[in-house]
């Protein structure tokens, strides 16, 4: 390698000095992200200075206030029209505001508002010693069993560190979606991944479980993240510059002014097909497609089950919004290249998913393989690359994270001695037992399975029709295949709920607070409306389906 | 003004959401909130009904587009909803009566625990109906009309204590549902032909579609509306639907349910009117129910059955008319009208008598009622009157004029028509005439019941006796009020066109024919019941008689020619299915179900191994993505 070749930004220091400019921060269209960062930041001050008593009030009380002021954020800067005409490049070019942004960071604020009442809920498990407790353990650090942590739920501790690590990885996947340079993009993925990565590990029951889920996910992401990692240094390596707009330009061809330095790297298609397969694979990892879903079901089952709704909504919005962005910004140019590799990364998660799901016992693992087929079906949308393939993505997700905060809400209410009864067979005859919560919870699994008149139908129809007008009816076909194999599944619990006589010793359904049952609430009017009149929402996620370059 | 229309629909709504999800808190108030919003809705109509008359006759069109539920192409499953005079007449029945029914089941259902549960059901009805007849397409009408066919299932079986009642509303909701079949055939063949299910473009291109595919379409809405008009062959469920309360009777048969089919039949008129084939089959069947439901009507000892079969018979007027084309359209809506004021006070009436004999509804231990029952003698016998078609009373305008229209006709046809109608209008009479001299009349034969409480006849509280009133002023003025000028036809014939008929025989001839068959009728009654003591116990009576008392033998028909031949049926398909079909079914669910075990293998716990897969999928997907690039 030549002199000439070093990185001019090594040889600035023999300049005179530049002068440096002050970077411009346009801090009212980054609001929303700013506001949940402060909160979270006010958070780990309240968990220093205030009395270990009153924290878990504060704690809530800020997060609500945080999230509310967000999302009202996020409506001011959509109704100034930042999500249509005035969308724009914010932060030096670090972070985009527009329609896909806003809309899926205004899905990602409710659904974490709503996933933050079922984290603040203390009515499900029995009192321990006089004191309410919520899912997480007592004392994260005591080690599983020792005197310590039992001590520490004697003491009535409870770990409110939940709240600012939830506000944390909700700023992380604020960024995400609306992150326009790779190194925005991989910062805001670790930092939503390190609080989810904790939080995993925070069950009050069977913690060894939680524990080793919480590992496995951090092994793997860890993982993961190195993959992303060297993709981003390839495409680094292609264009000269880790801005979406710029790469885009050089796929296109438009910038000819090859950088000297990069002269050899520069240009080179490997570097870009292999640098983009890398970063897309980080995040077919983080929405869980096959074949890199391997930790979901194990991590959704061992998490606490509020952490787990949170992180099968929330993470899956963020993820495709960023997946499409990267898609549609940068890679319209390479169509042709990634179409049919993601073809078939769609065809295998969604049959994958579906057929997986069929044998599954456990509940909580039954929605970790139906979550991997969702994330089938809304590749199907992402394939389209049409600018109804984004809007109909935007509006599945909206609808399927509040149907999942719901159905895991209600996973959270059926418990026995151990906690909660996630097998399977004591479910049986549920229905006769509470027919109400019976009721809700085959809401949801009829909006998972796409039935008319509820939000997964629409959804779905969504996707499917703008895959099959983007050539992608094969997809479609094989598709509508999986719904009917999770079908099975889905009305299989339901049939079980209802049909099935109650065991003897089955489960209790807990009667929880008015968070839960606002959590639920809210999953299934959502559900019902998006599913008896979705055209507004179609029409609102048709107008902010144009990215910004 | 036309946002007014969802709210019609939305009062009643949310009065079925209020109560049937509020809980016992409700309970004291449950019924006047139902009463409120059904009157509240009753009040919307009113306002509309001045607005469309401040209007002239071809502007009294108003629709509401509310949304679209899931555009694909030309498959727009529009909410919009359309005012115009047909369906400002319904709703104005609709809510005015069904209010008045309301009220008066504030008293009759007092002594009801699940009251409230009750007014929510009524509600429910209420707004269905009203989105069936103010539904601007085919698809939104279908949804209307399954909500009527839930409403009627929950209110004949409210009494779900008694086995009869569940028995009843199963039934009601069986046969409902092969009339539905035939609408939904019949909404696929529009889309299919018309390529839309909106009224204004279905109807208005009828020109454009062979007359053998509008036949088809034709002879299923009949289909359908026989089976929510309770006509030939679908009519067994009205007799039965009697187990439900008594209000919910008078609601089915005067202001709801039944009327849909003739809605549906003279709303889909120009289909009709370009299928003449249908068009006769529709006048066929009027007339077969018109006698059947007559002849019926005179063998039961039942009240309310009677009365049920007086219904049949009278509907069967109306889709007689219906049939008849642009000269029978408006009188079958004028007949409903009328029908809906009078039976629904006969309806109330009868149950103002159960209220007062201990639920008695056998007619041979009433007698004699008159002189302790006079508010509900004199409103029952005004309803009484205008049914048999008495002079310048409702029923004698509103029928006059179809069988008028039956002889117009023409040809041999018209003469049949005419005379099945005329002879249909002796019958009634003589059917009325016993009704009325067998409460009302005579001798009181009531006995004390086996647990020796002796009933004590007695007027109802104000609460029902009211509607009662307000009814029987309808049943006397509304026909020559209609009558006057010529307002109903005036007022329905842009919509539903109109022709006058060129009868054969002279208006004063029919007229006159009608008024001896009349006497005659009423005279045979008062002959046999009115003169000689009538029996507790019912004699065997002719054949004819038995016949009838077993409902013309309509569930021994049933029984043998679809049970058996479903049974039979079911059987060998059930073969069919668990060779043939379950074979592929469950070794399909099989293969997935063993492909899943396998597949569940690869997840076996080890972090490493997820990595190593993970790590395949990533060189998986660079080394296809370098591969795309290089074919």
């Amino acid at each position: 390698m030549s002199t000439a070749a070093v990185h001019s930004l090594w040889t600035t220091a023999s300049d005179p000095i530049a002068k440096i400019g002050a970077p411009k921060i346009e801090y009212g269209q980054l609001s929303p992200t700013l506001i949940v960062v402060g909160a979270a930041v006010v958070g780990v001050l309240v968990e220093a200075f205030v009395p270990r008593k009153s924290r878990y009030y504060a704690q809530v009380f800020v997060a609500v206030v945080a999230l509310c002021a967000a999302f009202a954020a996020v409506v001011a800067l959509a109704a100034d029209g930042y999500g249509t005409t005035k969308a724009r490049i914010a932060a030096m070019g670090a972070i985009a505001v527009d329609g896909p942004a806003l809309f899926l960071q205004g899905t990602i604020l409710l659904a974490g508002l709503v996933a933050l009442f079922t984290f603040a809920e203390r009515r499900l498990d029995p009192a321990a010693h006089g004191n309410r407790v919520d899912s997480f353990a007592a004392q994260a650090a005591s080690v599983p069993g020792s005197d310590s942590e039992k001590a520490a739920v004697k003491a009535g501790f409870t770990t409110t560190e939940v709240f600012p690590l939830l506000l944390f990885a909700i700023a992380g996947m604020l960024i995400f979606p609306a992150a326009n340079d790779l190194l925005t993009l991989f910062v805001a993925l670790e930092v939503f991944s390190l609080p989810l990565y904790l939080m995993c590990a925070l069950a009050r029951r069977k913690r060894l479980m939680s524990q080793e889920a919480a590992v496995k996910y951090f092994l793997l992401g860890a993982f993961a993240s190195a993959f992303t990692l060297f993709g981003i240094a390839l495409l680094y390596g292609y264009a000269g510059s880790v801005s979406y707009g710029t790469i885009a330009q050089v796929v296109e061809g438009t910038i000819p002014n090859v950088d000297p330095a990069l002269a050899d790297t520069m240009g080179n298609d490997a570097l870009l097909l292999i640098g983009a397969a890398l970063v897309v694979m980080g995040l077919l990892f983080k929405v869980g497609a096959i074949p890199f879903h391997m930790w979901t079901p194990d991590v959704y089952q061992g998490a606490p089950t509020p952490v787990t709704g949170f992180m099968a909504a929330a993470t899956k919005v963020a993820a495709f919004g960023a997946l499409l962005r990267l898609l549609y910004v940068i890679l319209p140019g390479l169509r042709w290249d990634w179409r049919p590799v993601m073809w078939a990364v769609a065809i295998i998660t969604m049959l994958g998913g579906a057929i997986v799901a069929i044998t599954q016992t456990d509940i909580k693992r039954l929605l970790a393989y139906s979550s991997i087929a969702h994330a089938g079906f809304i590749l199907a949308g992402v394939i389209a690359t049409s600018k109804d393939g984004v809007s109909s993505v935007l509006f599945y997700l909206a609808g399927y994270s509040f149907v999942t905060i719901g159905a895991f809400a209600v996973v959270t209410l059926v418990r026995d001695a151990g906690g909660e009864a996630t097998h399977l067979s004591k479910w049986a005859g549920l229905g006769r037992r509470s027919p109400l919560v019976a009721a809700v919870f085959a809401v949801f699994l009829l909006a998972f399975a796409g039935i008319p008149l509820t939000s997964g139908f629409a959804g779905k129809f969504a996707v499917f029709k703008a895959a099959a007008e983007g050539g992608a009816a094969p997809l479609v076909v094989i598709g509508v295949i999986s719904s009917a194999i999770a079908a099975f599944f889905y009305i299989r619990v339901i049939v079980l709920m209802f049909f099935s006589e109650p065991r003897p010793e089955g489960p209790t359904v807990a009667v929880p607070s008015p968070l839960t049952m606002a959590a639920i609430a809210v999953g299934v009017a959502v559900t019902l409306v998006l599913g008896v009149a979705p055209q507004y929402f179609l029409d609102l996620a048709s107008q902010a389906g144009v990215f910004v370059r | 003004m036309e946002n007014l229309i969802a709210l019609l629909i939305a009062a009643p709504l949310l009065g079925a959401a209020l109560l049937l999800t509020g809980g016992r808190r409700l309970d004291s108030v449950g019924h006047w909130i139902g009463t409120l919003l059904s009157a509240t809705s009753f009040v919307f109509g009113v306002i509309l009904f001045a607005d469309l008359l401040g209007k002239d006759a071809e502007h009294r069109t108003l629709t509401q587009h509310l949304y679209t539920w899931v555009p694909v192409e030309s498959f727009q499953a529009d909410v919009t909803f359309r005012l115009d005079q047909l369906s400002m007449t319904f709703v104005l029945l609709i809510t005015g009566v069904g209010s008045l029914i309301h009220l008066y089941s504030v008293g009759y259902m007092e002594h009801d625990e699940r009251r409230r549960r009750f007014f929510g059901y009524l509600n429910l009805f209420l707004a269905a109906m009203l989105l069936l007849v103010l539904a601007d397409n085919y698809l939104l009408l279908y949804v209307g009309w399954e909500g009527v066919g839930l409403a009627s299932y929950l209110l004949i079986g409210f009494w779900q204590h008694k086995p009869s009642a569940a028995t009843a509303a199963k039934k009601a909701f069986l046969v409902n549902r092969v009339g539905d079949m035939g609408l939904s055939i019949a909404i696929m063949l529009m889309f299919t032909t018309f390529g839309t299910f909106a009224f204004g473009p279905v109807l208005g291109s009828v020109g454009d579609a062979s007359e053998g595919k509008l036949t088809a379409i034709g002879l299923m809405l009949l289909l359908a509306a026989c089976g929510k008009s309770a006509q030939v062959p679908l009519q067994s469920w009205l007799g039965d639907a009697m187990e439900g309360p008594t209000p919910v009777s008078a609601l089915i048969h005067a202001a709801t349910m039944v009327t849909a089919g003739v809605y549906l039949i003279v709303r889909s008129g120009a289909i009709f009117n370009a299928a003449p084939d249908a068009q006769l089959v529709v006048t066929v069947v009027g007339a077969v129910t018109l006698l059947f439901g007559a002849i019926v009507g005179c063998a039961k000892d039942d009240i309310k059955k009677a009365l049920a079969g007086s219904t049949m018979s009278q509907i069967g007027y109306m889709i007689l008319a219906a049939g008849l084309g642009p000269i029978g359209y408006v009188f079958a809506i004028m007949h409903l009208v009328t029908h809906g004021f009078f039976k629904a006070g006969l309806f109330l009436g009868a149950g103002s008598v159960m209220h007062g004999m201990n639920d008695e509804v056998d007619m041979r231990k009433y007698g004699g009622l008159r002189t302790y029952m006079p508010i509900t003698f004199v409103t029952f016998g005004l309803g009484y009157l205008a049914i048999i078609g008495f002079p310048f009373l409702s029923g004698f305008y509103s029928k006059d004029a179809i069988i008028e229209a039956a002889f117009a006709k023409g040809g041999t046809q018209g003469w049949i028509l005419g005379g099945v109608a005329l002879l249909g209008a002796a019958i009634t009479a003589f059917y009325m005439t016993r009704v009325m001299l067998m409460t009302f009349f005579g001798e009181k034969r009531w006995q004390p019941d086996e647990n020796g409480n002796e009933p004590h006849p007695h007027e109802s509280p104000s609460v029902m006796t009211i509607p009662m009133i307000v009814l029987a002023v309808g049943s006397v003025g509304a026909g020559f009020f209609f009558h006057l000028g010529d307002r109903f036809l005036n007022w329905l014939e842009p919509v539903t066109g109109h022709e006058e008929g060129n009868s054969p025989v002279g208006a004063g001839a029919i007229t006159a024919a009608t008024l001896v068959l009349l006497v005659v009728g009423a005279g045979i009654a008062y002959l046999q019941y009115g003169r000689k003591p009538v029996p507790v116990t019912a004699p065997r009576g002719s054949l004819l008689a038995r016949a009838a008392r077993r409902d013309l033998l309509q569930d021994d028909f049933n029984h043998v020619v679809l049970v058996r031949g479903g049974e039979h049926l079911t059987r060998s398909l059930v073969y069919v299915d668990h060779t043939l079909v379950d074979g592929v079914v469950n070794g399909t669910a099989a293969s997935f179900g063993g492909l899943s075990g396998r597949l569940r293998r690869l997840q076996n716990g080890f972090a490493r191994s997820y990595a190593v897969s993970m790590f395949g999928g990533a060189a998986l997907l660079v080394a296809a993505t370098l591969l795309m690039r290089a074919v």
